[in-house]
Order: structure tokens, then sequence, then C-alpha cells
């Protein structure tokens, strides 16, 4: 490193080596319609999808049209509470904000009657039982601390039943 | 249908730590210490803020040297209304600042009391500091705030130790 050459009145003091420097963005951020339809659902307990009228594959959350066939998704199709792990990942580097023990798992869940899975977080199982094919489901938060967000949904834990055979979710696996 | 489309905050923050090295390190140090340096440049001129390499040369430059704490505007804009996290909360002028001694001018604010017409190109201005931390005090300084903004009441090596610039008095 170059020698650097202070004025008399730094030589003695302790030198600044670094700062905080947060980078901050402020979204006002609106789900749309159809998300909007789903998560106010949420409140009531109940996980609605959409089907799409071409290929009839149901989407959850929603987003009001199919990507596939591009054409609008009216059909509403009350999903189960149980779904099947059809991917996962078992986190073991903490992060900054994290309020989860590590190591912990987080899953892709195609609930029961849907054709795309979403992802939450999977407990109340030992992290290395937790695999492709097993059968979940949803546990809520009090019914008074519910709102129109899937953190209404605590998390996912093994409802017992045996795992889904592996046709039932090879679209997504 | 008639049906409630939601919205929510969605905010995103970087908590980003930076290694200042020490150029920039003993820019923000001075400031700590209630004063302003600069870099000798390879022809002479003095670069306010220091700045690790020539622009022209490219070569590492090494001399810190120690500028005024008031100087010239260089050039002003007006902030009618000023956003939040903004160094005032009243209308300022963000101003290219000449401080006697260097040859670079640097960005500030420059607080006129709201008025306008109390900065033009060329009207002096000095320096607003911030008191220095007292001995002892455990306030968290700019590398342990969690605070994206805290509110900087003592200098800690920050361009805000300088709270803003104002009016010379005539």
């Amino acid at each position: 490193m170059t020698d650097i050459s202070l004025p008399e009145r730094l030589r003695g003091a302790e030198p600044v080596r670094s700062i905080r420097t947060f980078a901050r963005l402020e979204y006002a951020y609106t789900p749309g319609r159809a998300a909007s339809r789903f998560l106010n659902q949420v409140t009531n307990k109940r996980l609605v999808g959409q089907r799409c009228p071409v290929c009839e594959k149901v989407y959850v959350p929603p987003r009001g049209s199919c990507p596939t066939d591009g054409v609008p998704t009216e059909d509403e199709v009350e999903l189960g509470q149980s779904g099947t792990i059809v991917s996962f990942c078992v986190v073991n580097v903490p992060f900054m904000a994290n309020l989860m023990e590590i190591p912990y798992v987080g899953a892709l869940i195609q609930l029961d009657g849907a054709d795309i899975p979403i992802m939450h977080l999977i407990q109340e199982v030992p992290y290395d039982q937790v695999h492709m094919g097993m059968r979940v489901e949803a546990v809520w938060l009090p019914d008074d601390e519910i709102g129109p967000t899937l953190e209404s949904i605590v998390h996912f834990r093994p409802n017992g039943e045996p795992d889904a055979p592996y046709e039932s979710y090879k679209d997504n696996a | 249908m008639a049906e409630e489309i939601l919205e929510a905050p969605n905010v995103v923050e970087y908590p980003f730590s930076r290694t200042t090295g020490p150029v920039v390190g003993a820019f923000l140090t001075a400031l700590r210490e209630g004063f302003v340096v600069g870099i000798k440049a390879a022809d002479g001129s003095v670069i306010v803020p220091p700045v690790e390499y020539d622009p022209f040369t490219a070569e590492a430059l090494t001399e810190i040297v120690e500028v005024a704490d008031a100087g010239e505007v260089v050039s002003w804009a007006w902030v009618a209304e000023p956003l939040a996290d903004q160094p005032l909360d009243r209308p300022f002028a963000w101003a290219l600042i000449k401080l006697d001694g260097a040859d670079t001018p640097m960005v500030h604010a420059v607080d006129t009391g709201g008025d306008p017409a109390g900065i033009s190109t060329g009207s002096r201005v000095v320096a607003r500091w911030r008191p220095p931390k007292p001995a002892g005090s455990d306030e968290p300084g700019p590398g342990l705030a969690e605070d994206p903004n805290p509110p900087r009441a003592y200098r800690e090596g920050h361009i805000l130790d300088i709270e803003c610039f104002v009016p010379e008095a005539s």
C-alpha cells in the first residue's frame, strides 16, 4: 500500500476505516386484482387458485392470466390445505434479519388441486427427514392474527399421509 | 364486481458496510476531528474530497493536506420541497462549494434559512459543524448504528459531520 502523508492534526487520530452505507428503496406494492382476490381469501383461511380454460392448469397464487395460453383465468378453484413437497432446500446460512434457527427447510409445495407449487417453510419435522413426495399441511396463525398475506400460514408440517406417488407431482419436480 | 385491490409498503434495504481505504478514511477522520482535508494532485492542485489516484495521470496520490472549512459557491440548485432523509427539513440549496485552499468544488447543503435569495454563485459560505462526541459517550458510531439514517448528534466520521454550510457573516 502506498504510504500516505497526513497533516500533523491527523497523525494521532484513530482513523475511520469503514462506514455503513445503506441502500434503501421504498415501494408501494400492489399484487393486482387476481392476487388480491387470492390474498383476501387467505384472510378466510381459504386457498383459491385460478384455472386456465385452455390448458386447464390451476395457478396459485393466480396472476389473472395463463402464461402459456395468454388467456384470462377466471375460473376459481378452491385448493386443499394439504400438499406435496416437490422440491426443498435445507438452509444452513444465517441471514442478517433471519429469525429462523438453522438448519431449516424451505420447500416448494404443490397444494392439492393446484398445478404449480408455492414456496413455504417446513417445520415440526427434523430437517434431514424432509423429502420429495412428503405430504404436508398448512399450520395457520391464530384467527385474530390472520391477514391478507401468505405469512398467515406459519409453516407446513407433515400431515401423516403416505408419500404421494411421483407421477402426481412429476411436472414440478 | 367491486373488490379490494391490495397495496402494501415493500422496502428493499441493503445494509452495506464499506471500507474507506486510507485516503477517504483520512477525509472522514478529519471531519470527525472538525476540519477538512484534500489531496495534492500531480500538478500541485488540491482535490477535495481527496481521491486515491490522479484524475489525469492516474498515479497514486499520497499527500493529504488541510483546507479551510469556508469557501465559495460555484454552482447551486434550490430544493423547495426537501425529501425525507435529506440534510435539512426546510428549503435549502445543494451547492458545489470550492473551499479556500482547494481547487475542486465539493457538494454539500447550504442553509439560508429557507430563503433562495440567500445564496448566489460566488457567495461565501462556511461549515456549520456538529459538536464533537463527548468522551465516554456510548452513542453508536456510523459503523454500528442499525438505523440507516441515525440522528447524528455528534461528529463521528461522516460527511454530515458538517451539518450543512451557511452564508458567511459579512
